[in-house]
């Protein structure tokens, strides 16, 4: 699928893309035709600022975002955060104890697939795994508790390359694939797929907005949006992304959000965590 | 719990640069929330900034500042190590203050 | 090569140098007020009410300063050509008048006018830089109180998305 839209856009950019006969579709493949496609379509790009979204295509949005960069209104959210982590359940444990390296530094190796469960786990499900393993209640995945958490964690992993893992494993390698499908899988009343607006439309305008590169797009999560005035999780965006293609939202953290994530962050390694963002 | 003030007073040479951002929502009287109702207007009408028993800087706020404002202005006569004085108060009464020592 | 994109980077290198201090008498948002006299009284009381009611440019530099504005190139009002979202509009005054005691902000199409004002006491720069809604497109005016007299700056600022939460 995604061969079908690199070769199709790159006929009409009218630049030459051989057409990959054996090892189609691996893991491997796709990620250098992914990239390719987004350094020829945007030479002028530095690699590692395409995760700044739309502020890497567009100067005028740059200078507002830089201004906003100053001193950003996620500050709060992080100061947040590290107040919880600093906060042991009732319990006496804290957050720290569910994590590597206390969850210092760790952002970048979310999501990974989980061969005990076999499913695809983000950060948002580790958190709130750990939080129930600890007799506490979940979070919301669209509210600002969550939010706070992995504010305070990107934060701190902040410039960490991202560093995603398909084991060898057939389910983990089957849950990259759907994500991918369900990247380039049109749906809602427009008829978009993700890929419509951010790999077709990357850089062009919608409305007053710039469409962000596909690549390295969730890099900047969790993101301060200043059209809700407060935090987003990876969770809020995906369902408003489907309700704006006038689609259901499917429940935050379903399978195919979680899936979707993983391919999108598989596409985005070695490229850094920049979050938390600060977006329109 | 933690201030709704943020500042970052940095003195370079005779001139000491300060950055605030403070936690609040700024409501303008103008948004109707999910159910139609307005949200009342609340937003910060003075924030003060004074320095060794001097005001320095004043700010007068209107619904028009945005969310979690923020503010930018320079001064001099400050050096690093002295301590600068935030305080704002609100249309509803309310009010926070905060003393930051200049870096 | 640093992988950190710049503007982040530099915000996480000033937090982490300390320079954003901690809280000390946070009485946080109680309807009651505040049992710190944060002002002196005269201050509080000086917020400017009836300028902030008003709906034209003359109305609000009337009630404000009790004097008309002569444009000038002397003030330098810096915002962008087209805002990204018209809830935070980077907006940002500097002059080298000299004698400046006070700088106001006004965006034209908002329905009250005056945005924000300053008072510049001697020794502080006639500088600012803040964040403000604008509802639609708009001239955004920049006044500054110098010598007593005021001077301004206009600049029109393009908003697709209103800032009111449309």
């Amino acid at each position: 699928m995604l061969r079908k839209i690199i070769v199709a856009v790159a006929i009409v950019v009218g630049i030459a893309q051989p057409l990959l006969a054996d090892n189609a579709g691996s893991p491997e493949t796709d990620f250098k035709m992914f990239r390719d496609y987004f350094k020829s379509r945007f030479p002028k790009v530095p690699m590692n600022d395409f995760v700044n979204g739309p502020y890497s295509m567009d100067e005028g949005l740059r200078k507002q975002w830089k201004a906003i960069e100053e001193f950003p209104p996620y500050e709060f959210a992080v100061e947040q955060g590290k107040q919880m982590f600093a906060t042991p359940f009732k319990n006496g444990k804290t957050y720290g104890d569910c994590f590597a390296n206390k969850g210092i530094g760790v952002r970048q190796n979310y999501p990974y697939f989980d061969t005990k469960s076999g499913q695809v786990i983000t950060l948002d499900v580790a958190l709130n795994q750990c939080r129930e393993s600890n007799g506490e209640k979940p979070f919301d995945y669209s509210k600002d508790d969550m939010a706070s958490l992995t504010a305070y964690m990107a934060f701190t992993s902040r410039g960490k390359p991202m560093d995603i893992k398909i084991p060898n494993d057939p389910r983990a390698l089957d849950a990259y694939k759907k994500g991918e499908q369900y990247f380039y899988t049109r749906r809602g009343q427009l008829n978009f797929s993700c890929a419509s607006c951010h790999v077709q439309s990357a850089g062009d305008h919608i409305r007053t907005e710039v469409l962000a590169p596909a690549l390295g797009i969730l890099n900047a999560m969790p993101i301060y949006r200043s059209a809700w005035g407060g935090m987003g999780t990876t969770s809020r965006r995906l369902r408003t992304c489907n309700e704006q293609v006038r689609g259901v939202p499917l429940p935050a953290e379903d399978e195919n959000y979680r899936d979707v994530e993983y391919y999108l962050s598989y596409m985005a390694n070695g490229l850094p965590v920049s979050g938390p963002g600060a977006r329109p | 719990m933690a201030s709704t003030i943020r500042v970052r007073a940095v003195a370079g040479g005779d001139t000491t640069q300060v950055q605030s951002l403070i936690q609040h929502p700024m409501d303008s009287g103008f948004v109707k929330d999910s159910k139609g109702q307005i949200i009342p207007p609340h937003y910060i009408e003075v924030v003060q900034f004074e320095h060794d028993g001097k005001t320095v800087f004043t700010a007068f706020w209107g619904p028009a500042v945005s969310k979690d404002p923020y503010l930018k202005f320079s001064f001099k006569g400050a050096k690093k190590g002295d301590d600068l004085k935030v305080s704002w108060a609100d249309n509803k009464g309310a009010s926070d203050s905060l003393v930051a020592k200049i870096q | 090569m640093s992988l950190t994109p710049d503007a982040p980077d530099h915000a996480r290198r000033m937090i982490l140098k300390g320079a954003v201090a901690g809280g000390l008498a946070g009485l946080g948002l109680a309807g009651s007020g505040s049992l710190i006299p944060a002002f002196a009284a005269a201050d509080a009381k000086d917020w400017p009410e009836n300028a902030f009611k008003q709906k034209s440019e003359s109305d609000a530099l009337k009630a404000l300063y009790g004097k008309n504005v002569e444009a000038s190139d002397q003030v330098s009002l810096d915002a962008p050509e087209i805002a990204e979202n018209g809830a935070v509009v980077p907006v940002s005054v500097t002059t080298k008048l000299p004698k400046v005691t006070g700088i106001a902000v006004l965006v034209l199409e908002n329905p009250f006018t005056l945005a924000a004002a300053y008072k510049i006491p001697e020794g502080t720069e006639a500088s600012v830089a803040a964040r403000l809604k604008m509802a639609k497109t708009s001239k955004v005016v920049a006044v500054v109180e110098s010598n007593g007299k005021l001077y301004s700056a206009t600049k029109e600022v393009k908003v697709t998305v209103g800032g009111c939460g449309g």
